[in-house]
């Protein structure tokens, strides 16, 4: 049965079976393919969308469960904490192979609108939860903590 | 149209550089090119320019010489053609064809500075073509980290060809001898007076002038560099930021259906009856497709299995789920890691093969005044690039087409040739970006799979390798037990050592049976043992793979690294010395190492000794320096711990320098590390020291976490967490790298600050703590500290 869902605001017409994933409706029917898949069991953050703000695994959430809900993608994300975060992702080079960076910058971004000014503390908190097997954490840090001073 | 992008996958384009960083280079580019000629270009804007007013310059109004064929189609390298690499678009478009496969070391980014830089291109017009897999670019084998070592003397090549040619167009058109010509920044000016002309309006007639010879071919002195040797910011990384990166994972093509394989839990096992009826009743399931068993060597075969085909990867995966299959045992039911190991250690006790000496290493030690010796074991461990193998095949006749996330698109043609039985000139292989490959990605099978599965259902498909698929069915890096002794003398200096190694060898995977370590896995950190010791013996033991045993950064260097920079400390502290002074006198006077004068077999990564010799000032200039960065000798707080090690590997030289604080509980945290680096010439200056930071800290992963254990020939892990990687709260606080300045030819830098990071860790945590680590993981998946008490097995 067709759903309709809002994505990067967008309603989007969804035909996909009772309880798929949001992960596979991004992906393969939508071939909205900056959502990565990392490991299917919430554990890695590659997924990770952004739910009425908040990050969320699209790896085990029901796109079934989001059809009153605004689903923001790294394509369309946006905002001053999502700009600042892309500059200086850019500015130091961030990513390496990048295939787990559109969660990094989910899940920094939203820390930057929850906590504009993170300690290192909230750093780990926001974001051990989104592996890079590059180990670009020592950058990603750097770069959260440059664009906080942008903002 | 998602399609056509997968073969070219189009780089930044024509969007300005978007940093300071970025903008601050050029810039300085300019002002050097105008102070350097005099010239003022009066009415163009360069900025952002990418194209010009000048009409194309028509080839059929010049007298143009009738050309030969090219003479640079087998210098250093391979093909050094311009037009193989480099195509100059109307628009003014600069088209730099990458061969090799990006997986996040920034490689599009250094090939295309290396050719940009010889052709005086302007940066801001340079867009990155994806080369298929073809015989014609040479080596496209994107490991080994030798993607520069092998290719900058033929891409400088081609770049200063190109720009020599497009200043003879010039010369032509305005009938003056090319020596009263210059290039800079994408056009060629006329000394004589004003006149200029763009590179586009120039290449139709260079493309029709005689490719000069090397000898003839004046390339840059490194002073001149633009972007050799620079901060350039990765042509990457822009659309990263915005998802719009294509990996093997992201690939569409019409029509396409998804798939995921249930696979033999054993390497060479069956798959017995097959109960789907469950599995095709799962809303999406389309149909299931047998796989043939797997058999000995593993090559890069398809493990076997039941592919299970979807509307989706979610169906395919629920239908997987609810297969019921019988698996038939194979040749390794019975392994079992721990055993396994067991037996290894204990092989270790007995003589083995020998494949360096040096003196008589048995009579030395029977006359020390004092000997040590210690056991190390090293576990297999998972690549785990963050984006799992995944491919996609489509059939059209008797035609195959294949994007896929490869490191090596020229063996995955060759691989699909001989195990589907077709012609390869039928085959075309697209590499994608890769999201991370570790070494994973230069195995095939995942290919063949698409193209076995695809063949079957009649339709284009796509294999995705769920993350359990990735840890359950790897190429593992091998497990390994190694055994020192030393002998020492009054003073505590080393007068004999005796390194054995045993560990079943990547060859396993290509000849079945074979248990004996190659002599390129032997060159990785075993037989090119640096110590000036007057009496030296290095030997390999005998195991049986029972895994597919496949190569992971920097390889055999890992555990080797591990066991001898190690022993090297125990050695200082059995001796009452500072472990970096200790290690300093190990490494001895200035020298040039020749382990085949010894009775070895020394592969030297496929370069030259001559062109990269073992040269142990390189190494302690490495080793003092990290040293002098971290303040070696410091007060520390209590808890704190120094450690060094150092390393050549992939012909470069890198020594580390880690602080360790453990707590009474046994917490472990890293204040900082500190590493040198001698990579000989260096193509990005921050992309290196991304990999030093990068390589340092999956090496430190598996050190602390990584293990990889089998019960009944099948992998105990499935996933994060139980395969267990670093995350952002254990990340060291600072990371200072030093990239030492060098002329030398460039070598590697992906992998050579891998193996330096174990042992560096295990001597600041003795030095912290008075406890040695011998074994790996130093925790593993479960623990979240160290175990330092008294008693515990080291």
């Amino acid at each position: 049965m067709a759903i309709t869902l809002n994505i990067n605001s967008k309603d989007e017409t969804i035909e996909a079976a009772a309880g798929t994933p949001l992960l596979w409706v991004l992906r393969d029917h939508l071939k909205m393919t900056g959502t990565k898949f990392g490991c299917g069991v919430a554990q890695c953050g590659a997924c990770t969308v952004h739910v009425d703000g908040a990050p969320k695994r699209a790896c085990i959430t029901p796109h079934d469960s989001l059809e009153n809900a605004k689903i923001t993608t790294i394509e369309g994300l946006a905002g001053t904490a999502a700009d600042a975060i892309r500059e200086t992702w850019v500015g130091n080079d961030v990513p390496q192979c990048g295939y787990c960076q559109s969660g990094q910058i989910l899940a920094a971004t939203a820390l930057l609108s929850e906590k504009p000014k993170p300690s290192d503390a909230d750093i780990n908190a926001a974001m051990s939860g989104n592996i890079c097997r590059c180990a670009t954490y020592m950058s990603i840090r750097r770069a959260i903590k440059q664009a906080a001073e942008k903002l | 149209m998602f399609l056509e992008d997968i073969g070219i996958i189009p780089s930044r384009g024509k969007e300005p550089l978007q940093t300071e960083n970025s903008r601050s280079v050029i810039n300085l580019t300019r002002r050097g090119f105008i102070a350097g000629t005099g010239l003022f270009v009066v009415g163009v804007t360069l900025a952002g320019c990418s194209s010009y007013e000048e009409p194309i310059v028509d080839p059929d109004s010049l007298d143009i010489p009738e050309a030969g064929p090219s003479p640079l189609t087998e210098v250093q390298g391979g093909d050094a053609t311009p037009a193989l690499w480099i195509s100059i678009e109307e628009d003014g478009t600069i088209k730099i064809t990458c061969h090799r496969s990006e997986m996040g070391q920034q490689v599009w980014t250094a090939m295309a500075q290396i050719i940009a830089d010889e052709l005086d291109a302007d940066w801001e017009n340079i867009e990155i073509v994806q080369a298929e897999g073809h015989e014609r670019y040479g080596d496209q084998n994107t490991d080994g980290s030798r993607s520069v070592r092998y290719n900058f003397h033929r891409l400088r090549l081609a770049g200063a060809a190109m720009k020599q040619m497009l200043v003879s167009a010039a010369a032509l058109y305005w009938k003056i001898d090319p020596s009263q010509c210059s290039a800079a920044l994408g056009k060629v000016s006329n000394n004589e007076d004003s006149d200029t002309l763009s590179y586009a309006s120039l290449a139709k007639v260079a493309a029709k002038l005689q490719v000069p010879t090397e000898a003839d071919i004046v390339m840059k002195e490194p002073k001149d560099w633009l972007f050799i040797n620079k901060e350039i910011p990765s042509v990457t990384v822009p659309k990263i930021t915005k998802g719009e990166g294509q990996y093997g994972i992201d690939v569409h093509v019409p029509d396409m259906v998804y798939a995921v394989v249930a696979r033999p839990p054993q390497v060479f096992g069956g798959t017995g009856s097959v109960k789907d009826a469950k599995a095709l009743a799962v809303p999406g399931v389309l149909q299931m497709v047998k796989l043939p068993d797997a058999k000995p060597p593993a090559m890069f075969q398809a493990l076997g299995g039941v592919a299970v085909v979807g509307v989706d990867t979610w169906a395919a995966i629920q239908g997987r789920n609810a297969l019921e299959i019988e698996w038939l045992d194979g040749s390794n039911a019975s392994y079992d890691s721990e055993n396994f190991r067991r037996a290894m250690e204990a092989s270790t006790e007995r003589s083995g093969t020998v494949r360096r000496s040096r003196g008589n290493v048995g009579t030395a030690l029977a006359a020390a005044d004092q000997t040590i010796s210690a056991q190390y074991y090293a576990p297999h461990l998972s690549q785990s690039p963050m984006e799992p193998p995944a491919a996609t095949a489509r059939w059209t006749g008797d035609k195959l087409e294949c994007w896929a996330c490869v490191q090596d698109p020229q063996r995955t043609r060759q691989t699909l040739s001989d195990l589907l039985k077709i012609d390869k000139k039928n085959i075309t292989v697209h590499a994608t970006w890769l999201g991370g490959a570790f070494g994973r990605k230069s195995k095939p099978d995942f290919v063949v799979e698409a193209a076995l599965i695809a063949k079957e259902v009649g339709k284009p498909v796509k294999v995705t390798w769920t993350r359990e698929d990735e840890v359950r069915h790897g190429f593992y890096h091998s497990a390994s037990a190694q055994r020192l002794e030393a002998g020492l003398d009054i003073t505590g200096k080393c007068n004999a050592y005796l390194h054995r190694t045993v560990f079943p060898t990547i060859g396993s995977t290509f000849t079945a049976g074979i248990d004996t370590p190659s002599d390129g896995e032997m060159s990785m950190g075993a037989i090119d043992v640096p110590f000036a010791v007057p009496h030296l013996q290095i030997e390999s033991g005998s195991a049986k793979a029972h895994l597919r045993i496949g190569w992971l950064r920097s390889v055999a260097n890992i555990y080797h690294a591990f066991a001898v920079q190690s022993f090297a400390a125990e050695m200082a502290h059995a001796a009452g010395r500072d472990q970096k002074d200790y290690l300093l006198e190990l490494i001895g006077e200035s020298r040039l190492v020749d382990p085949n004068a010894e009775g070895a077999s020394y592969s030297n990564y496929g370069g030259s000794v001559e062109e990269y010799p073992i040269d142990t000032a390189r190494l302690a200039r490495v080793t003092e320096r990290a040293a002098q960065m971290a303040d070696w000798g410091r007060k520390l707080p209590d808890g704190h711990g120094l450690g060094i090690a150092v390393h050549r590997s992939f012909l470069a030289y890198v020594a580390t320098v880690i602080e360790v604080k453990v707590a009474a509980d046994g917490a472990l945290t890293i204040p900082g590390i500190w590493l040198a680096v001698d990579a000989g010439t260096v193509i990005n200056l921050r992309h290196t020291r991304a990999q030093m930071e990068g390589g340092t800290l999956y090496g430190l992963s598996n050190a602390l976490y990584g293990e990889i254990t089998a019960r009944n020939g099948t992998v105990v892990q499935d996933n994060f967490p139980s395969w267990r990687v670093m995350r952002m709260d254990e990340a060291p606080r600072d990371f200072e790298v030093e990239i030492i300045p060098s002329n030398s030819p460039p070598a590697g830098v992906g992998e050579p600050p891998t193996p330096p990071a174990a042992p560096a860790l295990a001597n600041a945590i003795f030095n912290a703590t008075g406890k040695r680590f011998r074994n790996l993981p130093l925790m593993g998946a479960n623990r979240s500290k160290l175990d330092i008490s008294a008693n515990a097995s080291s």
